[in-house]
């Protein structure tokens, strides 16, 4: 740019300026439709039901579990872009956080079993990509296989029973990472837990774009013969997404068990779906090499969305699968105008 | 004209010495020893399934080889790959063009070899401005891509000359070319050679692959002649009158091998 400009000519800067925010518009056209799209649905909420969708605590009490999903959709777009797949998060999230909650309820630091949570997480992760990476098994079957054997592990260790954890309550750690249900109804503010989600989310975004570990990612994804011809380690670059999202599954169980107070068996269960359908909603597409980690976000904050938007606006929960659905596929298709694979 | 033994080794710039690599049963390379002197342009050739390609990926650290050394400038390298290949001053332009088609210009030239700080985040504005002065070196004026424009919009002369210009960033003491000119145009198969006159003239050194005889004759100072794993010819371009005689030379080999898989 700055070499081929004139000098003077303010209708030529003025140009140039355009064309940057329209090269802008279509590097991020992934992430900007994502976030139209959730602006129509909840206009489209807003419109079946003003009174819940005008107020804050609507969106407030989304913010309480949306975290969750956050620290996870984060590091799946880094694995989807590298051309993996990781199923076996939800039981990864389950085991980590059995971790936190035991040291927890047996008087341990939470501290303590913040850091034991985070390493059975990266442990879990490597443990995929050995899998993956150096045994070569599919990704998609050998993380499906994860999953299982993980969540049967923790039926075998626990037999049912659940830790609650209700002293955790009030320590420094817990009012620092999140904020007590009960007392964010009394006050307007936006949870602790969404402002780490959101850290995180800014910190996800800054690796894949602007880090060298993002950019590899990207190039693996893209092209893994390449990549390898200049020197790129495809190996190592495959196994660090697992293990980023084994820690994200970590993060993501304490965060669980700290919002409920409470560890179950299935925590983590219910989240394969939401967060899998989170990350292609978002805009990044199941070939691998391009996506988008904000969109992953936003696409994950559509989903939390759809079962508020639906009993609000009158409809019973039975129809709640029914508008996962309807539109998670009406958005996979807005994405499709962002066009198909560039070979 | 036949094997030259050079008992002087230690200026080449890289050398290997009884390399082989076999995948399966097939021994593509069968004990291969070759080296690469500074300034000199070494034409490779062979016919299909000679072990052309799987040689220079060996160099260049794609395959490991399953025995044999490497040495560069003297001292044997362990543990060679793709990444000291590049260190050692070695590019190659691959025959795929390894290019990542998604990615942007710029994220191709410096894929596997970002400017970074020590924290590994990428300077993102000195890559895009390094870039934007390499296309114009290598004569990209056109005004419908930009660094920023993904390699998937280019022309395959496009790429090629993003491959070329990525070897050309690094200031190689090698680059190797691998089937250059193969799928371009008169226009862009002259610019290749262009640029290879011009790498030489810097005194650095490249390896020309390539099927057309005459392009090889034209372009090397040397010629190396594989067959079926092994060097079956290297000569120099002042004992080889013409590219008649090299393509003579050429349909000899080709004939002795038919003769020997005759008498099996």
């Amino acid at each position: 740019m700055g070499l081929g400009a004139k000098p003077g000519g303010k209708q030529q800067r003025a140009r140039e300026d355009a064309s940057d925010l329209v090269k802008w518009a279509r590097n991020n056209r992934r992430a900007i439709t994502s976030t139209l799209f959730l602006i129509v649905m909840l206009i489209g909420f807003t419109l079946a039901n003003p009174d819940v969708f005008t107020q804050f605590k609507t969106y407030r009490s989304v913010m309480i579990v949306l975290p969750v999903s956050m620290f996870l959709v984060v590091p799946l777009v880094f694995v989807v872009t590298a051309g993996e797949i990781d199923l076996s998060f939800p039981s990864v999230v389950g085991l980590a956080s059995y971790a936190f909650a035991t040291i927890v309820d047996q008087g341990g630091d939470p501290l303590i079993g913040i850091i034991a949570a985070l390493l059975v997480g990266a442990a879990l992760g490597y443990l995929n990509a050995i899998l993956v990476v150096r045994i070569g098994l599919s990704a998609l079957v050998a993380t499906l296989g994860m999953n299982f054997f993980l969540r049967g592990l923790i039926n075998i260790i626990v037999e049912g029973f659940s830790i609650a954890i209700p002293e955790i309550r009030g320590t420094f750690i817990h009012s620092l990472m999140t904020d007590d249900p009960i007392k964010i109804v009394d006050h307007l503010g936006i949870p602790n837990q969404m402002l780490w989600a959101l850290a995180f989310t800014a910190l996800g975004v800054f690796l894949y774009n602007r880090h060298s570990f993002g950019v590899r990612v990207h190039c693996v994804g893209d092209n893994p013969e390449s990549a390898a011809e200049m020197g790129i380690d495809v190996n190592r670059t495959r196994t660090l997404v697992f293990v980023f999202t084994g820690i994200g599954a970590a993060l993501a169980g304490i965060f669980s068990v700290m919002i409920n107070f409470v560890w179950w068996p299935t925590t983590g269960d219910g989240l394969l779906l939401p967060v899998l359908a989170g990350i292609f909603v978002g805009g990044t597409p199941a070939w691998g090499g391009v996506g988008t980690v904000f969109g992953g976000t936003i696409g994950t904050s559509i989903v939390a969305f759809i079962e508020t938007g639906v009993i609000a606006a009158g409809l019973t929960g039975f129809f709640t699968q029914f508008f996962y659905g309807l539109i998670i596929i009406l958005s996979l298709i807005f994405q499709r105008f962002n066009g198909g694979r560039m070979r | 004209m036949q094997e030259k033994q050079k008992t002087d080794t230690s200026d080449y710039i890289i050398e290997l010495r009884d390399v082989t690599k076999s995948f399966g049963n097939v021994n593509a390379v069968d004990g291969i020893s070759f080296g690469v002197r500074p300034g000199e342009v070494v034409g490779l050739i062979g016919d299909n399934g000679a072990g052309k390609s799987t040689l220079i990926k060996i160099l260049s650290g794609v395959h490991p080889p399953d025995s044999g050394q490497i040495i560069v400038r003297g001292d044997e390298v362990r543990h060679w790959n793709a990444a000291r290949s590049r260190d050692a001053g070695i590019e190659t332009v691959y025959q795929d063009r390894a290019l990542a088609p998604q990615q942007t210009i710029t994220r191709n030239i410096f894929m596997g070899r970002e400017i970074k700080n020590r924290f590994g985040v990428i300077k993102v504005r000195t890559q895009y401005e390094e870039a934007n002065r390499l296309m114009r070196d290598i004569g990209f004026t056109s005004k419908v891509f930009d660094p920023d424009s993904p390699v998937a919009t280019l022309s395959g002369g496009e790429r090629q000359g993003v491959a070329i210009a990525r070897a050309l960033y690094f200031d190689a003491d090698l680059i190797v070319l691998d089937e250059p000119t193969t799928a371009l145009s008169l226009v862009e198969t002259a610019k290749v050679f262009g640029f290879v006159q011009n790498v030489r003239d810097r005194g650095r050194s490249i390896i020309f692959i390539g099927h057309n005889i005459y392009h090889v004759y034209d372009i090397a100072d040397r010629f190396v002649v594989l067959d079926r794993g092994k060097v079956v010819m290297t000569a120099d371009k002042a004992e080889i009158e013409s590219a008649e005689v090299l393509m003579k030379h050429m349909q000899d080999i080709a004939e002795m091998a038919y003769a020997e898989a005759a008498e099996i």
